[in-house]
């Protein structure tokens, strides 16, 4: 009896294992609720807050991916992954997306088989130095301590970067962006080095924001972005069109506070029925219903929205659109068309 | 014929079914089934992982070593830049760990040799000042140690810049600098240097032997080896005559003479550590991370190294000494002459699987960023190129080989310490 048992579970554990591989979307709608991996706390792009509820920029997508797939913005796991786990979290089916500014590079897509989505923020590595230190541009850091935080690409940009510049620096790594934070402001490094966007929130949470400085060197290009595993495209496209239909809501005008009266009933601009789900039927190719885009745009509203409430010019951290603005106004910010 | 068990009888020759129903046999059958089964069992978990890794795309493969890491490190015993192979940065990163594990041993047994005879004192403070060091120490996790101990090196210490300011200065006549990134200490240089040799040309591990060091280690072990001689000398006359000729000059001059002209043909001179820019420049630079480390696992170590020297003591039976107080000798000369190299055998197997421990602990190295195997090969390699499994069996078969290496050491000295038996 406890043979044929253990044998009965290892069928059942097979089987299993073989439909987990199959449809990530029926995985998900099965266990009610969305795995999001996102990082370990960086201030406006995914931080939880004294009630554990997770916010941020990229809290937000996995929370309109949620709505859309789910019906329920506030149906997340959200997973906290580190630099060096993210990728093993999402590889392993530990979480069904990662939303963790991860940079979408050539072998990430390619040599470790994922699948990025799109950019949803358009970043560069700079430099953050206090401003005692009295320095104004990153080629005047030779022989400086510099903090970095371990299993990103900013590593390699800055060995890149310094080699190509011919100075030299001490490299100090570090885990996580609250010990690079503890390290930097005892002055055990001279320089902090992540993603600008990642400096501006870092700074943001310092007691004294204004005696530190980014330096205007961005010695990278760091598109980031949402991914998914390789292999399962109909998940790929949830998560890629929801991404798409925050930004298209905000070309098109839709926002949280009009989207709910929108979706009602068909209006006079056929791509906002397209993507509300009053005109034609995209939903249903993507193996949703109609109202999947109207659902993701009402959680946190529209990306434009999302941007200003999470790091826009009002908040704490204060990034200006600048590359991040949409392309109607002079950014980088665009979605294939809903047709 | 009355042998009725005799399951051989003459004229039949042997059956199939001895392997199951003769008790001869039947062990070695069940065996030599458990093994195949066993044995199957492994290939199929091996098998399967590695068709599995092939259905996600990554198949095992090492090709990766030879790329070229794209990153740097900060500690390095041998040169290492940005464009050398994983493989070189994974070996560089290796030297890490044994330099870590090195120090580490040897301050431990020190240190515990030394705390576990204080705590055996009959002077009450002493001893129990050594009881609460061995309780706080060993019932504390030793990552926690080296967390406490690299943020106190961070928090108390004084950045570079304090040095600029006059905040802070440096000590011993302006050779040594404290600061909150590491320790700065003079380095040995040589105005006539004899060069180094560098082995495997090009390769991945290619190495650089100093000839000074070489020259100074042979010159050095010539002269202990010449004092061991002398000594010797000096017991056979103690036993003949039962006089001991007053030797321990002729033994330190025979060590130390001849090192001193090396040194002084060499030209050696101290390099010492100035403030350039945003750090200090030239001089030894030990990191914060390796200072952290190398004193958590040795104070912790220690404690563990400590118990079992009292251990060991304790076991001597109390006879030995009296034996020995009876016969006149000092207190001293009793624990070096007749209890440490009774307690020795009982010492050595424990403290085996301590230098393992420590060693093996050196992995945590990454808590604070020092950049050992763990960080290089397994961490930042592992990272940007996403070869989970290849590093990971690499690192455990490195771990593994270190691990063998000493317990090897370790026995073959054991066996050289221990009671000969009659």
């Amino acid at each position: 009896m406890k043979k044929s048992a253990f044998l009965g579970t290892l069928t059942a554990a097979t089987i299993s294992a073989g439909f987990a591989a199959a449809g990530t979307l029926d995985d998900v709608k099965a266990a009610g609720e969305l795995k999001c991996g996102v990082s370990t706390g960086l201030v406006g792009f995914a931080a939880a807050d004294a009630n554990g509820v997770w916010n941020g920029f990229d809290v937000a997508v996995c929370r309109a991916v949620a709505a859309a797939v789910l019906g329920d913005g506030s149906k997340v796991k959200f997973v906290p992954t580190t630099g060096k786990t993210r990728f093993t979290a999402l590889a392993s089916g530990e979480v069904d997306v990662l939303a963790r500014n991860t940079t979408w590079t050539f072998s990430r897509d390619v040599d470790l088989k994922f699948e990025f989505v799109g950019v949803n923020y358009y970043d560069g590595q700079g430099f953050m130095v206090p401003n005692a230190l009295g320095v104004s541009s990153a080629k005047e850091l030779d022989g400086a301590t510099v903090c970095i935080q371990t299993g990103t690409t900013t590593e390699l940009n800055l060995a890149d970067f310094f080699r190509a510049n011919n100075i030299s620096y001490e490299p100090v790594p570090i885990e996580t962006n609250a010990e690079a934070q503890a390290q930097y402001l005892s002055g055990a490094c001279d320089v902090y080095t992540t993603d600008a966007s990642g400096l501006a929130a870092t700074r943001a949470t310092f007691e004294n924001p204004a005696d530190h400085s980014v330096l205007p060197e961005i010695v990278s290009k760091e598109p980031l972005g949402p991914l998914v595993r390789h292999g399962d495209n109909q998940w790929g496209d949830i998560v890629r069109w929801t991404l798409n239909a925050l930004i298209t809501a905000e070309e098109l005008g839709v926002t949280s506070a009009n989207v709910a009266k929108s979706s009602m009933e068909a209006g006079g601009n056929p791509e906002v029925n397209r993507l509300l789900g009053t005109e034609g039927d995209l939903g249903a190719m993507l193996g949703l219903d109609k109202d999947w885009a109207s659902r993701a745009i009402a959680v946190s509203g529209n990306y434009g929205e999302i941007f200003e409430k999470n790091i826009g010019e009002k908040t704490a951290i204060g990034i200006a659109r600048g590359l991040n603005a949409a392309w109607t106004d002079g950014g980088l910010i665009y979605s294939p068309p809903f047709r | 014929m009355t042998m009725s068990n005799t399951p051989n009888p003459a004229g039949q020759g042997f059956q199939m079914s001895q392997l199951l129903y003769d008790t001869r046999y039947r062990s070695m059958t069940i065996q030599i089934v458990a093994l195949i089964l066993i044995l199957l069992a492994f290939g199929w978990l091996i098998n399967n992982t590695v068709v599995n890794l092939a259905n996600l795309g990554k198949e095992i493969q090492f090709k990766f070593l030879g790329e070229p890491a794209g990153y740097d490190i900060n500690q390095r015993l041998l040169d290492y830049n940005s464009q050398d192979s994983h493989l070189r940065a994974g070996f560089i990163g290796l030297l890490n760990t044994l330099l870590l594990a090195f120090l580490g041993c040897v301050t431990a047994t020190i240190l515990g040799v030394f705390i576990g005879v204080m705590r055996l004192s009959k002077n009450w403070l002493v001893a129990r000042v050594m009881t609460a060091y061995i309780e706080i120490f060993r019932n504390v996790p030793v990552l926690l140690w080296i967390i406490v101990i690299f943020s106190i090196m961070i928090e108390v210490m004084s950045p570079p810049s304090a040095f600029r300011k006059g905040d802070a200065s440096m000590l011993f006549n302006e050779s040594v600098a404290i600061t909150n990134r590491g320790v700065y200490i003079p380095e040995p240089l040589f105005h006539n240097t004899l060069g180094n040799i560098p082995l495997f040309g090009e390769s991945s591990l290619r190495f650089d032997v100093s000839l000074d060091l070489i020259a100074f280690l042979v010159v050095l072990f010539a002269g202990i080896y010449a004092a061991m001689r002398v000594k010797r000398r000096a017991d056979k006359i103690q036993s003949e005559t039962g006089e001991r000729p007053t030797t321990w000059w002729q033994r330190l001059a025979l060590i130390f003479v001849p090192a001193a002209i090396l040194l002084t043909v060499l030209g050696f001179h101290l390099g010492y550590p100035e403030l350039k820019g945003f750090n200090f420049k030239g001089g030894t630079y030990m990191r914060n991370s390796l200072i952290a480390l190398w004193l958590a696992l040795s104070l912790y170590t220690a404690a563990f190294i400590a118990e079992n020297v009292r251990a060991g003591i304790q076991a001597v039976s109390k006879g030995q000494s009296e034996a020995a107080f009876a016969l006149g000798i000092s207190p001293g000369r009793t624990m070096n002459l007749v209890i440490l190299p009774q307690a020795l055998r009982i010492i050595i197997p424990p403290l085996i699987s301590q230098y393992l421990n420590l060693t093996k602990n050196t992995s945590l190295a990454i808590a604070v960023g020092y950049m050992d195997m763990t960080g290089t090969l397994m961490g930042i390699t592992l990272n940007q190129t996403g070869r989970e499994m290849e590093t990971l069996l690499m690192g455990m078969a490195v771990y593994l080989a270190i691990s063998l290496i000493i317990s090897g050491v370790m026995n073959w000295y054991n066996n050289s310490v221990k009671l000969v038996e009659r």
